[in-house]
């Protein structure tokens, strides 16, 4: 086992090693749950979106002040090396749509959803159900504002894990302590989920 | 009877859509999504969708933000 895994969870490392995680979306939910996913020792991740870093995303997302110019999907490729260098990441730079998002995850264990848009997570989380409906997804809704802790939750239902407070809009704001925070509830999530499948 | 978000409960009557269930727990979002007994209902079916009795129905409220 790596030594850089010797303090995880135990017995997780061979399982995590040979999983392969989708991620729609590179923002403030996609970078930093891809983030925590290297540092536990996932395998393999397929990130995908079609934005180049701002200085705006810097407040919350997993980006520095040298990325900005570069395409979220690059930058983050970079950081996620420089946690874990075995790891094994495919790219895609370009939108994620209704046509393409069976091709660009048809291979992955978990999907997880970080769009920004509301009716973009409807489209995705409910055509993966139809298309997919024995490969679990995870959502992110409800992760704006500050303060509200107590608010945030995990909703299961099938194949479906949707975390957040489901009420929250980006009209509020969106800072980094709750966006994390949801971030990792999903990392959190994913493994959890990866984990137990194995023992059951 | 029927059990909403693993919370809520909801007398059982014949023939009661989603849509129904919906309009009892007063849910006035627009962008979510529906399971009962674990699989997705689409849109289109609210009003068809028929829900068994003892049904668990989850109701996931998509917010903007990511």
């Amino acid at each position: 086992m790596s030594e850089m895994f010797s303090r995880n969870v135990p017995d997780s490392f061979d399982v995590l090693k040979e999983i392969t995680i989708g991620i729609a979306g590179c923002g403030g939910i996609g970078s930093n749950v891809a983030t925590s996913l290297a540092r536990c020792g996932v395998g393999s991740l397929i990130i995908a979106d079609m934005d180049q870093v701002e200085i705006t995303n810097l407040n919350r997302q997993y980006y520095f002040q040298d990325d900005i110019g570069k395409t979220k999907v690059d930058a983050l490729r970079t950081h996620l090396l420089n946690i874990n260098p075995d790891l094994k990441i495919i790219t895609h730079f370009g939108k994620v749509t209704r046509r393409n998002y069976l091709d660009l995850f048809k291979n992955v264990d978990i999907l997880i959803e970080a769009f920004d848009l509301a009716d973009e997570k409807k489209w995705l989380i409910e055509g993966w159900m139809k298309n997919q409906p024995t490969i679990p997804i995870i959502g992110g809704s409800g992760l704006s504002g500050l303060g509200r802790t107590q608010m945030l939750k995990v909703q299961k239902s099938g194949q479906l894990t949707l975390c957040g407070d489901q009420e929250s809009d980006m009209s509020e704001g969106l800072i980094a302590p709750r966006v994390i925070m949801v971030a990792n509830m999903m990392a959190n999530e994913a493994i959890t989920q990866i984990l137990k499948d194995q023992k059951s | 009877m029927i059990t909403v978000n693993n919370r809520d409960q909801l007398e059982w009557s014949p023939n009661m859509t989603v849509r129904d269930v919906l309009n009892h727990m007063g849910h006035t979002y627009s962008l979510i999504t529906v399971t009962v007994n674990d699989k997705l209902v689409e849109d289109e079916d609210y009003d068809s969708f028929i829900v068994p009795d003892h049904a668990l129905v989850s109701v996931f409220h998509l917010a903007h933000g990511g």
